[in-house]
């Protein structure tokens, strides 16, 4: 099946210091990877697609190493809203013709978690969101998701368009070899026009700290016997 | 009069604690705003739940009760919440942020052109503008984020305001519903649930999860034992759902469950935030982990330092004793 993924460069969150570090969306990764896995046999075409600055080219090229075939950069100013990319991802595959479309089920960054269904809304294809496992059945995608209790296992019918979990798969790190042959893999770049987003982030503050608890001491018995005690005469929760 | 509008999640003929949550808050902004206050329900015991919703200060209960919705499926939801959209014309749609809602949210938001704030810690109205507070850069940091647009959509993370109840004496609107399944494209072909998938972990009074100081089978039995005497819900970080240890159906933090009980457990978790984002809001949290220096340790009610295979078997008969 022809597959198309669309990627996002987005900050190192997994960082503990931010040094402005940018890296492919660990969502996006596991989408690529799958459809990679996936297309094995055939040798079937796994594209790209890349809402972003210029310098996301190097994430670009990331997701090319991995195995992908080729890429579109939508090359847009940085910052804006699910509902604007969602926009501009639907123009892009309104002029494309794929059996699959993934992307990861939310971003590193705004974790929204949104752009994956709005775009199947814009292109009006069945979908499915938060996937940990996809397999090809004649010309369905069988796609298991997390849901609230257990997973649901759903047969899509094609084309269709799926967000990943990173519960999927382990990326694979590209060898030297791919990233040579990135190289020379071609990245179509189009200047885009953000349409007007729809939400507008302010002022970035510290999530609120909880009070300050207390570290029980003593031998390990002398420890269980106060927490009992406090659950119950303290908390009132058991 | 406009109004706010709460889709109410339904799990085993309740609705939802999280929901029961997300409608006090909207009941307290629809009486400082002047806005009336409506529920949809979804599902063939919707008009069961009527009374529920109204106890939480609904007065009108648009209900789907067509049998088609009583699994999780997106296309026929949003279908059903259009319908239902398109008769009540809220300013704001509010839900909790459940998985089958945060399935929905933007899909519905194109069909029905509408703005959304996913996944929020607070939300608030302020003139023209729907505000929030939202988790970004894997919660380390809280975004105030807003919208002007006339049709706002909100989902709120679990334990993130208290349910209280307000009655008030609600009616019934049954919303016609018309749903052609030759236009779903997609087919649920079954669900697979785990043992321990019994207790929705999200809804649990109680849970107890573990992370890679469970080593193994056995300090699994000592988690196991824990969450059959608390009558929890067990849950896992992603180090030992990794391992095969837990199901991924487990898994709390910022790409699993968010969870918010009275009481939480955490056994052998070093409490990455990664992790606390998913667990933050619980009441009262109990950490056992060897390191004292765990960062689990700044966000517990009561920490104590020591291998969870020593502590666990004597807490374990201890609470087995005291909650006999």
């Amino acid at each position: 099946m022809k597959f198309c993924v669309c990627i996002k460069q987005v900050p190192d969150v997994q960082a503990t210091v931010q040094t402005g570090r940018m890296v492919l969306n660990a969502y996006d990764a596991s989408a690529v990877e799958e459809a990679l896995v996936l297309n094995e046999p055939t040798g079937d075409p796994v594209d790209l697609v890349l809402v972003g600055g210029p310098g996301a080219t190097e994430t670009i090229r990331k997701a090319l190493a991995m195995g992908a075939t080729g890429a579109t950069h939508l090359v847009t100013e940085d910052a804006t809203d699910s509902h604007a990319v969602a926009l501009l991802l639907s123009d892009h595959f309104s002029q494309a013709d794929y059996d699959v479309i993934l992307t990861g089920k939310q971003s590193q960054d705004s974790d929204a978690g949104l752009a994956g269904s709005m775009l199947a809304a814009r292109l009006n294809l069945p979908y499915a969101t938060n996937a940990v496992g996809l397999a090809i059945e004649g010309e369905k995608l069988i796609v298991t998701r997390q849901g609230d209790v257990g997973q649901e296992v759903i047969a899509l019918e094609t084309p269709c368009v799926v967000t990943c979990s990173n519960d999927m798969n382990n990326p694979r790190i590209p060898a030297l070899k791919g990233i040579m042959a990135a190289k020379r893999k071609p990245i179509t770049t189009v200047e885009a026009t953000l349409p007007e987003p729809r939400t507008v982030v302010g002022a970035t503050m510290d999530p609120p700290s909880r009070e300050p608890g207390v570290k029980l001491e003593g031998e390990p018995e002398e420890m269980v016997a106060d927490l009992v005690r406090r659950l119950d005469a303290e908390a009132g929760v058991i | 009069m406009s109004s706010i509008l709460v889709f109410c999640s339904v799990q085993e003929n309740r609705i939802k604690r999280s929901s029961l949550e997300v409608m006090s808050r909207a009941r307290q902004l629809a009486t400082e705003n002047g806005l009336s206050l409506g529920a949809a329900i979804l599902g063939s015991h919707a008009s069961s739940l009527v009374s529920e919703a109204t106890a939480h200060g609904a007065s009108q209960v648009f209900t789907v009760s067509d049998p088609v919705l009583d699994a999780h499926v997106n296309a026929p939801v949003i279908a059903a919440l259009e319908g239902i959209l398109t008769t009540v014309q809220p300013r704001l749609m509010v839900a909790a942020s459940t998985e089958s809602v945060k399935d929905v949210l933007g899909a519905l938001a194109v069909r029905t052109d509408a703005a959304v704030l996913p996944d929020v810690a607070s939300f608030d109205l302020a003139g023209d503008s729907v505000v929030c507070e939202r988790p970004v850069m894997a919660a380390k940091k809280l975004a105030a984020t807003h919208t002007t647009h006339p049709l706002v959509f909100v989902s709120v993370r679990s334990g993130s305001y208290e349910a209280s109840e307000a009655p008030v004496d609600g009616e019934e609107v049954a919303v016609p519903f018309h749903f052609d399944p030759a236009t779903l494209g997609a087919t649920l072909k079954e669900i697979v649930t785990q043992a321990g998938d019994t207790v929705d972990l999200s809804e649990a009074r109680v849970v107890v999860a573990a992370g890679r100081g469970v080593r193994d089978e056995a300090g699994r039995a000592l988690v196991q034992q824990l969450a059959d005497i608390t009558g929890a819900a067990i849950g896992a970080s992603r180090a030992v759902v990794e391992t095969g240890l837990f199901p991924a159906t487990a898994q709390i933090g910022q790409t699993g469950k968010v969870v918010s009980p009275d009481l939480y457990f955490a056994i052998g978790i070093s409490g990455a935030v990664q992790h606390t984002a998913g667990m933050a809001n619980s009441r009262i949290i109990v950490a056992i982990n060897k390191d004292p220096d765990a960062p689990i340790f700044d966000v517990a009610t009561y920490g104590l330092v020591g291998d969870c295979f020593t502590i666990l078997p004597l807490l374990n008969a201890a609470l087995r004793e005291a909650m006999a």
